[in-house]
């Protein structure tokens, strides 16, 4: 109960976040890619403030043995700098310049009136589905 | 050809000032959600892991999350309606749904996206996320400084 909650509360805060930011507007996280034109620094304004807090919170985490709700703090898995995390980050990178949106945001603009999202999401759905049946393939030869 | 640093040009503090407020504001909110996850229950808010992993394998609290990230922008939007725009035209179908195929395929190959990556491994000095955030950054800006002009995308 405590769990859902708070990632419910968590999320409301989250998508707001995007909302007041400018992040949920695609045009506004262009501005900020797109170097051919008038350039507009505000994104770094989002992921500097948004880093700044979760730094703080992260390192204080440290301090804690688990979670409020929860037994204990996942493990999570130490990799390397790896092909994967490269190729994948280029792909990611290449796909957010052309229409702008990432996730977060894409899914906010289901509560903003913005159709376009829709097709943005469903192909997002399929890309995502294409690479795990792929790396399945992978595995198994 | 180089000039010299002209000290009364206030460029880059006039850049930096024109931040608006609500941009702070905002990005301290997504900063804090991520904080209150992990705080809360241990998790990563990394919108991709979870939007897939929720598909995957379900899990109450993962829709909640994400539906709130829904709720919460309409709630954003419903109390600051002049925030509420899309200041760029339709990039039309067959642009939205390649860079919706590009963003689900490598966020998942490359573990994380502006959330999970960015906020969060940042946050908790991963090196793993620093290069991805360098590697989706100079991706993003190489299309929508140049693909994208070259695909005719209207601007």
């Amino acid at each position: 109960m405590k769990t859902n909650l708070s990632a419910l509360a968590a999320g409301l805060l989250f998508g707001m976040g995007l909302m007041l930011s400018g992040m949920s507007n695609p045009g506004e996280v262009l501005s900020f890619l797109d170097w051919s034109g008038v350039w507009s620094p505000d994104l770094i304004g989002v992921l500097g403030s948004a880093v700044l807090v979760s730094l703080i919170g992260f390192q204080l985490a440290r301090r804690k043995n688990k979670p409020w709700f929860e037994a204990e703090f996942p493990v999570l898995p130490m990799k390397s700098i790896d092909r994967p995390l490269l190729f994948g980050n280029l792909l990611f990178g290449l796909g957010w310049g052309l229409a702008g949106y990432c996730p977060g945001p894409a899914l906010a603009g289901l509560a903003l009136g913005n159709n376009e999202v829709l097709v943005f999401l469903v192909a997002m759905l399929a890309g995502g589905f294409l690479q795990q049946w792929w790396a399945r393939q992978r595995n198994n030869l | 050809m180089l000039t010299k640093l002209d000290p009364t040009s206030h460029w880059l503090a006039g850049q930096i000032a024109g931040i608006h407020l609500f941009t702070l504001a905002g990005g301290m909110a997504i900063g804090a959600a991520a904080v209150l996850l992990y705080h809360a229950i241990g998790r990563i808010a990394g919108v991709s892991g979870i939007f897939f992993t929720g598909m995957k394998e379900g899990g109450l609290w993962r829709w909640l999350f994400l539906g709130g990230i829904v709720v919460g922008a309409g709630l954003g939007a419903y109390l600051f309606p002049s925030l509420n725009i899309v200041s760029r035209p339709n990039p039309g179908i067959w642009i939205l749904t390649l860079s919706g195929l590009l963003v689900g395929w490598g966020t998942r190959q490359g573990g994380g996206c502006t959330s999970g990556h960015g906020v969060c491994g940042l946050g908790r000095l991963a090196q793993r996320s620093l290069v991805a955030v360098l590697v989706f950054m100079a991706a993003g800006i190489f299309t929508a400084s140049l693909l994208r002009h070259w695909l005719g995308v209207p601007t």
